[in-house]
């Protein structure tokens, strides 16, 4: 009895795919107002990132709708909160595409939502660029309509730091390094591909342990980079750990010479809160701060830090990542002059935008192409600020970093 | 070998405040039979009110606990009277569901009002530390190791030296039989409930000062905490103590000698193992079946 009626749901899924594959084509006529729908993280782990995702997705809108419409068509923005979980951020974008015909849709936040959400779009033909899913997961599916809106690839995002360590002069060019990093998506394949090209630069492994994202207490893995004695620290980290990590090396009198970790000091006040003062030459990559010179940058910053009452240095990343997603798609649909999703696919495959986070290309599979690269921020005198490369920095690089306070 | 020295000594300092979070569940185990799954999130409830002094005070995140266990001593006896009595059939099964919704309430709540980004309580000593042989210890452990102690000496007090203690013990030992002999079983039922989730405040602030934590941070706490008194025996505070230690020493010195990946399998390792030769747990009574 039980396979007639799996047959016939099967069907269904695939008589409603049928359908709702159609409406990727939906090419609404000249002039008439589109909506753009989006599923955000507005509770649950990602709530903040969500929130800051809306933001910059709103102030976009805004700024379209003021220079008149996505090439003439007036946007409107709908969100749908997916509690950060993966069945919800699916069944959401279903509904965006299949009851409210959304003409586009934008990504969620992180790659975890990126990756189910994008077969959803995938299927009905949509164009999917996305903020913050570039773990190689995101990529790795042959999915052909995925476009990461930021600098860099994931595991090329400590890329820039290593080409920093590798160019410092012979004397001071450090001799041993210890990882440490998240069997996460997004932290180890950076932590993994920095481990590779510095032991290819002649710095010797000192130590390097991969822990469980679910880890509660990291201070037994702080004790043995702090055994190490390595000279610099290279840390695949989220702010929980990136703050334990930094208080038992103050605790153990452990200065190494360097220490960037992924994630934590790109956070601002948040993160300095809660490490207290010991901020000082603690480094992380960053593909975007409210002082880069790229295109469209401080206009953003500007009518953010007005339309949301912050000041420039609390607006987060997610936000301009967010922006910078619109941008790409206002350029994409002028060069396609179109806004039918498979045009757009076509027209993002080639051909370099301009973003707030800098210049952009994508390869065939969505992963960002001969951009500038992520840059590196270290924190210095109570702020975080671009050290490297020199062309965008703000300020020289402390090294060796100071004592802790 | 210092290394595992030094992990050996973490293990210990941080086991004590694992201990102090565990002996409130088991206690709650041993004199109500239910689970309560609700502990780690009483754990990081207590954590806020004490983040919460601090941020509008400035109060010491130690110094708190004279304001807040009070007040979880009393939101543990509310939510006894109101979520648990009631329970009259299957209660041991019926209070996971129960004390679950609690768990969920109250991350909510927390979410609503603290937002779901991690925060921490900060204090002098959470950085500050003095050398033995080379390897610095830090206050932050030492004065929760201290606490633990004192929280768990008082515990034991209560419950070995005083009439209430015996009201408690004999409940657990036998509640129609306590009952039989004029113990008010309800009554120390909603105390000791209360007197359990006043540890979860002072295990809380010794967590919230060596963790950041957000409201959604309790799933893993309970998780640990349960292994913690099923290794130890249900409804034994003696248990708790040394199976939060097994645990914590354990999975240090397997982070730091193999890897932190297979820290918590080996725990598991030794969890199955002393169940198998004692499936009462450590230090738990075997309990005949009721028939």
């Amino acid at each position: 009895m039980r396979r007639p009626v799996s047959m016939i749901v099967a069907g269904f899924a695939l008589v409603l795919s049928a359908c709702g594959g159609s409406s990727a084509s939906t090419n609404p006529s000249p002039q008439a107002p589109i909506t753009i729908g989006v599923s955000v993280s507005l509770s649950g782990d990602f709530s903040s990132d969500g929130k800051a995702l809306e933001q910059g997705y709103d102030l976009w809108a805004a700024d379209v709708n003021k220079k008149g419409g996505l090439l003439g068509h007036q946007v409107t923005m709908k969100y749908v909160d997916d509690a950060s979980s993966q069945q919800q951020v699916v069944t959401n974008y279903t509904n965006l595409i299949t009851q409210d015909k959304v003409a586009l849709v934008f990504g969620p936040f992180s790659s975890l939502l990126t990756i189910p959400a994008s077969t959803v779009t995938d299927r009905y033909g949509y164009a999917f660029p996305e903020p913050a899913g570039g773990g190689p997961k995101v990529f790795d599916r042959g999915l052909k309509t995925i476009f990461f809106v930021q600098p860099a690839a994931v595991e090329d995002n400590l890329v820039s730091y290593t080409k920093w360590l590798l160019g410092l002069p012979s004397g001071q060019r450090p001799k041993t390094a210890a990882y440490s990093t998240q069997d996460d998506p997004f932290t180890q394949p950076q932590v993994d591909k920095a481990k590779t090209l510095l032991e290819a630069g002649g710095i010797t492994t000192a130590s390097y342990k991969v822990y469980p994202a679910e880890a509660t207490s990291w201070d037994a893995l702080a004790l043995q980079v702090v055994n190490s004695k390595a000279d610099v620290v290279i840390l695949g980290t989220q702010m929980p750990d990136a703050v334990a990590f930094i208080k038992v090396f103050q605790q153990q009198h452990f200065n190494p010479k360097s220490l960037i970790e992924t994630t934590g000091p790109d956070q601002g006040k948040d993160f300095s809160d809660k490490v207290g003062g010991a901020t000082e030459g603690v480094m992380v990559p960053a593909g975007w701060t409210p002082d880069a010179k790229a295109y469209g940058n401080s206009q953003f910053v500007s009518e953010f830090v007005a339309k949301y009452s912050v000041k420039p240095g609390d607006i987060s990343a997610d936000a301009a990542e967010a922006y910078s997603v619109g941008q790409v798609v206002d350029q994409a649909a002028k060069k396609a002059n179109s806004i039918d999703n498979k045009k757009l696919i076509d027209a993002l495959h080639s051909g370099t935008y301009q973003t707030i986070q800098g210049p952009m290309s994508f390869d065939s599979a969505g992963k960002p192409q001969g951009g500038v690269g992520v840059y590196i921020e270290q924190w210095q005198s109570g702020q975080a600020v671009f050290v490297y490369p020199t062309t965008v920095a703000g300020a020289k690089p402390e090294y060796p970093k100071p004592n802790w306070p | 070998m210092s290394l595992v020295l030094q992990a050996a000594a973490l293990g210990i300092l941080t086991g004590g405040v694992y201990a102090l979070m565990a002996s409130g569940l088991t206690l709650i185990f041993g004199v109500m039979r239910i689970i309560n799954v609700g502990h780690g999130a009483l754990v990081i409830l207590g954590a806020y009110l004490s983040f919460a002094l601090f941020r509008s005070f400035h109060m010491d995140p130690f110094l708190s606990l004279v304001v807040t266990m009070p007040v979880m001593f009393a939101l543990g006896v509310i939510l006894q009277l109101v979520f648990i009595r009631p329970l009259k059939t299957d209660r041991e099964a019926l209070s996971v569901l129960v004390t679950y919704a609690i768990a969920l309430g109250i991350e909510g709540v927390l979410g609503y009002v603290f937002t779901t980004n991690y925060v921490e309580l900060r204090a002098w000593y959470e950085t500050a530390s003095f050398a033995i042989f080379g390897f610095h210890i830090t206050y932050v452990y030492v004065f929760g190791f201290l606490l633990c102690l004192a929280i768990l000496g008082a515990l034991f007090l209560m419950l070995y030296r005083t009439a209430f203690g015996g009201a408690i013990r004999a409940t657990m030992l036998n509640r129609t039989a306590a009952q039989l002999i004029g113990i008010d079983v309800d009554r120390v039922s909603a105390l000791a409930f209360g007197v359990g989730v006043a540890t979860a405040a002072a295990g809380g602030v010794v967590f919230g000062i060596t963790n950041a934590f957000n409201p959604g941070s309790h799933y893993d706490l309970i998780s640990r905490l349960l292994t913690i008194i099923v290794l130890g025996g249900l409804g034994s505070l003696r248990g708790a103590i040394i199976a939060a230690l097994i645990m914590l020493v354990t999975e240090d010195i397997t982070a730091v000698l193999v890897s932190p990946v297979w820290a918590n399998f080996v725990f598991f390792v030794i969890l199955v193992a002393v169940l198998i030769v004692r499936p009462q747990g450590l230090y738990g009574v075997r309990v005949r079946d009721r028939i």
